[in-house]
């Protein structure tokens, strides 16, 4: 290769490392001193208080921030086994009916390309008490209507089954792709060993699809973890703190209420807190591993 | 392809698969229909919810052209801010995939970028929007449009980078080894030749940022106003303000879903192709 090529490797890099220094890191630091500030912003112009670690130490005696995290956790864990579980049976139905699934395929992959508010606002009308159709179905059965959202016990997983609804597809769709590239010679001799459906599935695929099932959950629990667009709409974190996530407690304490410094403290938390799952789930692989 | 096992399942139990994932589909497919019939039905059509009825398309008409809608704009403002925000990720995205893909790096380096690259993928945007919010406001870049167009990339750049990764493995080297023979400059072997042999993946890699781009919510919501609002950020609003104007909504709801469907029935493969190549290999 000639020597300019030197020069152009460098420089075609360049963008990609500018953008993500600007819109990375230049963020996360200024987060990082915002968060040991009080800001005010009065006139156009901010001023910032040191303060020290008193947002910090405000943060575990937050209702809001507690509750924030801990119904981020509950949704992150059980929507994310659920879409994992039933990705896992609809991509092993597709790939035992081959071909003609193809229709379906195509059709799961509606919910992920719609934009997360619209799915907010179709489920909130679906949700709706009086004209909501399922409600419709659930009196129509003869059962009492249910105020799916606006019941404290109840929200948080009405907001679970959107969540369920809106990823499942797309557990279903890496899983798929997972399975169909697995060794086929494999499945072949357990049959010609007279090896039955089921004995083929429990010992020979799911033992192979096991890395896949990982990184599945992996990348869903990672989007799970930023919920923010259907909550925003179908319940607004209500009634009371039973859907606050914290996404939505963030963005309320940095726009709504203006509050720079401890919404900063707060997405500084959230960051290490993130960052220590992924430390430990990392850990505990590679010790499976060995 | 595809793996059938005609002798797993024949008969009865094949039937019995196809059941249970026409309930799936249905499941998926049910929300769509009743709400893309609620767009179509009047205030009180939807509120005695009549299965039957006749079908207006005043909603459609207020949300587009009604007064007070500013639907439209946010509709101009979206197809504006994802084009200019895709463009500016492919054209970032492939040039450092070429440099870090097949120009000699030492593997540690390519390692470090894309960890890096993939890590800020972590953090929830909400987070990285108030930090850029008082970035922007800092510089005096209060336009909404331009802040976004810039903001906007750093989200599926990581993605973008990692699936052209799988992509770019699949130029044969010769082709480039040939073009640079004839003396072929930088600029002329990425455009003439490393281009068109990966437009399929460059093709698959655009759809899904512009979706992106497109659906993206929190970044829009923190750093647009009245004035630049993408149709998300309408749709929350207008939500939000008129609570009761549910078949308005729906009719809105229906319009913003047209790019994703516009991307399902031209892209299909490109869709599958471009969210599976990052996790399979």
């Amino acid at each position: 290769m000639p020597s300019a090529n030197g020069v152009a490797k460098y420089l075609s890099l360049t963008p990609a490392v500018l953008f993500l220094v600007a819109l990375t890191v230049l963020p996360i630091a200024n987060l990082l001193v915002l968060s040991f500030h009080d800001v005010t912003w009065s006139g156009g112009r901010a001023s910032w208080q040191w303060e020290a670690a008193q947002n910090y130490l405000q943060l575990g005696s937050d209702r809001l921030f507690i509750a924030g995290i801990t119904n981020t956790l509950i949704l992150v864990v059980v929507a994310t086994t659920l879409q994992v579980a039933i990705g896992l049976g609809l991509a092993l139905l597709c790939s035992i009916l081959g071909r003609s699934s193809t229709i379906y395929r195509t059709l799961f992959l509606l919910p992920i390309l719609i934009p997360g508010i619209i799915i907010g606002a179709i489920w909130k009308l679906m949700y709706n008490f009086d004209f909501g159709i399922i409600n419709q179905f659930v009196s129509l059965v003869g059962l009492p209507r249910v105020d799916w959202l606006g019941a404290p016990s109840l929200a948080l997983w009405s907001v679970i089954a959107v969540d369920v609804w809106h990823w499942t597809p797309f557990s279903f769709l890496l899983l798929l792709a997972a399975i169909e590239s697995l060794p086929t010679d494999v499945t072949e001799a357990a049959k010609i060993d007279g090896a039955s459906p089921w004995q083929e599935l429990w010992t020979i695929t799911l033992p192979l699809l096991w890395p896949a099932i990982f990184v599945t959950f992996a990348f869903r629990a990672v989007i799970a973890f930023k919920v923010f667009d259907e909550v925003y709409l179908l319940t607004g974190g209500g009634p009371g703190t039973a859907t606050e996530v914290i996404s939505f407690t963030i963005y309320q304490r940095f726009f709504v209420q203006d509050d720079a410094g401890y919404g900063a403290a707060m997405s500084i938390a959230l960051i290490f807190v993130i960052s220590l799952i992924i430390a430990v789930n990392l850990t505990r692989r590679q010790r499976l591993e060995t | 392809m595809a793996q059938s096992s005609p002798s797993g399942a024949v008969g009865t139990p094949r039937l019995l698969l196809h059941a249970l994932l026409f309930v799936a589909a249905l499941i998926v497919l049910l929300p769509f229909v009743w709400i893309a019939a609620a767009a179509f039905k009047t205030q009180i059509t939807l509120l005695m919810g009549n299965v039957l009825f006749d079908p207006v398309i005043n909603n459609f008409r207020e949300v587009l052209f009604g007064r007070t809608s500013t639907y439209t704009r946010s509709f101009f403002n979206s197809v504006m801010i994802a084009s200019a925000s895709t463009l500016l990720v492919m054209v970032i995205a492939f040039l450092a995939g070429y440099s870090l893909f097949r120009m000699r790096w030492p593997r540690w380096v390519v390692n470090v970028f894309l960890v890096w690259a993939i890590g800020f993928t972590l953090v929830p945007p909400v987070a990285l929007a108030g930090a850029g919010y008082e970035l922007f406001r800092g510089i005096g870049l209060t336009n909404g449009t331009i802040a976004l167009i810039l903001s906007h990339p750093t989200l599926p750049l990581p993605m973008a980078l990692w699936l052209l990764s799988s992509f770019f493995r699949d130029v044969p080297r010769e082709l480039e080894e040939a073009a640079t023979m004839d003396g072929a400059g930088f600029l002329a072997l990425l455009w003439g030749i490393v281009m068109p042999v990966m437009l399929p993946g460059l093709v698959s890699t655009a759809i899904l940022v512009f979706i992106f781009s497109w659906n993206e919510f929190p970044v829009a919501l923190a750093l647009t106003n009245s004035q630049t609002s993408t149709v998300p950020v309408a749709i929350a609003k207008f939500a939000q303000e008129n609570e009761i104007k549910y078949t308005q909504m729906a009719a809105a709801s229906v319009l913003s879903a047209i790019p994703a469907l516009l991307a399902l029935i031209l892209g299909q493969r490109f869709i599958v192709k471009g969210l599976t190549a990052g996790a399979v290999k």
